[in-house]
């Protein structure tokens, strides 16, 4: 059958699931809306919480940039999953039990003051609004391809899905929507890898077929691609360093606090029954999207040797131009590939050298999509990765639009302007803050400040320059008061985000950066992207610093911090 | 009563404090360490047909963390009981 009309198949199937699952489970009461009503399995809670996690940064941007990048892009992979270790233990059980609905809401009862509650709101959605713009990019890219739409209709298509599972089911209908939407994604993903790793080494576990020697070779495939980028002048792949070693360190360490201290992972751990369930759900969380992310480095090699040896399948014989294969041609009319003849030879040549190379734009974010068809798999199976990208993309755009409306709807409606309302009018508007996020970040998605994996490490940085030290000073210290929590979160993402706008441009407008993204103006060598840690730091070291300067908390917060320390007398999640 | 319920809870937490400097320091060391601060000199060791430094980046420090959510919980469900403060 043809690959465009397999693909409306197999992405139509996998979208009346979606929307079929919403309806089935649509939320009637506000616990259901803002944490499934508190009462879902572990398993099917990690399953959910992975494919929460799981955007189309991790599936299609994560193993293209690891492609390009090599051993320097192992940042994502220890970054990314890391992180679970923090949620595990120092934040997810004390947040059950202490069993509110939002992030905001447990920190403004901890700290006692409304204002601190909303300074949480404020750095809540200027990450997770961070996030979703990644999110836009990738759904963009994916239905641009796989549809031969334009991107902004590909756009356009994503968010009206997005809007009709998320508006209408809430949390309960989000997280069965993840389930459904984690078995596609991750037979998506895994499928292909599993394919290409028997074609090149003949071993059919990726994860071991990288280690493996080629077929038919005394050669392993690490070294063989070694071999293959140097010869053209590319650094080795598998000791690349992207900048510095203090970088690289920075680096993983923003991604894994900002995981910790992202409000869409943290309230995944509001939903299940009991403190223990939160701890246990965390490893199934890790578990399921460990299986995806020891892939992904099996795919980016495996994809960055099929890609070399296409354009150059012997010393000298490059491919001719007017023979290039289907997915090249497919690939150019989105632009996301360009070659250009520079020595007229009809033929292409792809270097590392600026002037004679002809592959003038290989976008990194087309690898994971390209990948099938690069290794000549059958059409199903790329038609399948079309809808695991999907699923990928708008699991992830839901969870955290849940998370931006319930703190507009439950922490500043609810929880401070409007108390008085009733449930039924709190479910109103916070559908209608969920529609008003869609459009917003569907705005952003049409004027993306960077490629989807960057923007989404941006969203990290704030969030784990504000949201997470707080969260564990929080549980973890008596001693912290309002004032200290309140200037720590200030001073966290203040930073933070001056440092990413001095390089990157006010609101991601290039051209109103006030220093120029220029690497000596960088701090040790950090670059934007990887500056959370810092902020996270500072935020840390302010709020001590300033805590100790004032009064100690109220006696009741101090008892509330040793009630939530231990499990027992926790009930399910609620309001008040 | 009360007071025994208060060392009860003070050591508890002690325990489980303790339990996390453990695990977090094998969460450092197969990551940060083992991954980036060492991985020169670890890929001098070859394991198959990795590089130890990055196996440990790419393959191994995921499967760490995995095995240290689990124990983490399993160790936590034995101390709720130990001290009677499970759910």
């Amino acid at each position: 059958m043809e690959l465009q009309t397999l693909t409306y198949i197999v992405v139509g199937i996998t979208f009346s699931i979606y929307i079929g699952i919403a309806f089935w489970a649509r939320a009637g009461s506000t616990s259901e809306f803002y944490v499934a009503g508190g009462g879902i399995h572990p398993i099917a809670n990690g399953m959910a919480t992975a494919a929460d996690w799981m955007s189309a940064a991790s599936f299609i941007s994560m193993a293209g940039l690891i492609a390009f990048f090599g051993y320097g892009g192992s940042v994502f992979l220890m970054g990314w999953t890391g992180g679970y270790v923090l949620l595990a233990m120092l934040l997810a059980p004390y947040l059950r039990k202490y069993g509110k609905f939002t992030v905001p809401e447990f920190i403004g009862d901890r700290y006692y003051s409304k204002a601190a509650r909303i300074v949480a709101v404020i750095c809540l959605i200027v990450a997770s609004v961070t996030y979703v713009i990644g999110q836009m990019k990738g759904i963009g890219v994916a239905f641009s391809r796989f549809l031969e739409v334009s991107y902004e209709i590909g756009l356009l298509i994503g968010m009206g899905i997005v809007f009709i599972y998320a508006v209408v089911g809430g949390m309960k209908g989000i997280t069965y929507t993840q389930i459904a939407q984690y078995c596609v994604l991750i037979f998506a993903y895994t499928i292909p890898a599993i394919f290409i790793s028997l074609n090149l080494t003949g071993n059919p576990i990726p994860q071991l077929g990288l280690g493996s020697m080629m077929v038919g070779t005394e050669t392993y495939l690490l070294d063989r691609l070694d071999q293959v980028v140097t010869e053209l002048g590319f650094a080795e792949y598998t000791t690349l360093t992207r900048l510095s070693p203090l970088n690289t360190f920075v680096y993983t360490l923003s991604l894994m606090i900002g995981t910790a201290g992202l409000p869409h992972v943290i309230i995944r751990f509001f939903t299940v029954t009991k403190v223990s369930d939160a701890r246990v759900s965390a490893g199934w969380a890790l578990i399921f999207i460990t299986i995806l992310y020891t892939t992904a480095p099996a795919v980016a090699a495996m994809a960055r040797l099929n890609l070399h040896q296409t354009i150059q399948p012997a010393e000298g014989g490059n491919l001719v131009y007017n023979e290039r294969p289907d997915w090249f041609k497919n690939w150019e009319k989105t632009g996301l590939l360009k070659f250009e003849d520079k020595n007229g030879d009809g033929r292409i040549s792809y270097t590392a050298d600026k002037a004679s190379n002809e592959m003038v734009k290989v976008d990194k974010d087309i690898m994971v999509l390209a990948n099938p068809e690069i290794a000549g798999l059958p059409n199903w199976v790329i038609a399948l990765v079309a809808a695991g990208g999907l699923a990928a993309a708008l699991s992830t755009a839901a969870g955290l639009l849940l998370a931006i409306a319930s703190s507009i709807s439950h922490d500043l409606l609810k929880g401070v302007f409007r108390p008085e309302i009733t449930e039924k009018q709190e479910l109103l508007a916070s559908r209608l803050a969920m529609a008003g996020a869609i459009a917003l970040s569907g705005y952003f998605g049409f004027n993306p400040p960077d490629f989807a994996a960057g923007t989404v490490a941006l969203a990290f940085g704030l969030a784990a320059s504000s949201i997470f030290p707080v969260l564990m000073m929080g549980i973890f210290s008596k001693r912290i008061n309002k004032e200290g929590a309140i200037s720590g979160m200030i001073a966290g993402i203040t930073i933070t985000l001056l440092y990413v706008f001095q390089h990157k441009g006010i609101m991601f407008v290039a051209s109103t950066s006030y220093l120029g993204d220029m690497k000596p103006n960088w701090f040790f060598g950090i670059e934007p992207n990887a500056f959370g840690a810092i902020g996270a730091v500072v935020n840390f070291s302010v709020a001590y610093v300033v805590s100790m300067m004032t009064a100690e908390p109220p006696e009741h917060i101090q008892h509330m911090v040793e009630d939530i320390r231990v499990p027992a007398g926790a009930s399910s999640a609620q309001s008040h | 009563m009360a007071e025994y319920d208060q060392e009860k809870r003070k050591a508890y937490w002690r325990e489980n404090v303790r339990l996390m400097v453990v695990l977090l320091s094998v969460w450092f060391t197969i990551s940060y360490l083992c991954g980036i601060v060492f991985v020169e000199e670890l890929n001098t060791i070859r394991l198959g047909g990795y590089k130890l430094g990055f196996w440990f980046a790419q393959q191994g420090s995921m499967y760490g963390f995995v095995a240290i959510v689990f124990i983490y919980a399993r160790r936590m469900a034995v101390l709720d009981r130990k001290y009677d403060l499970h759910e």
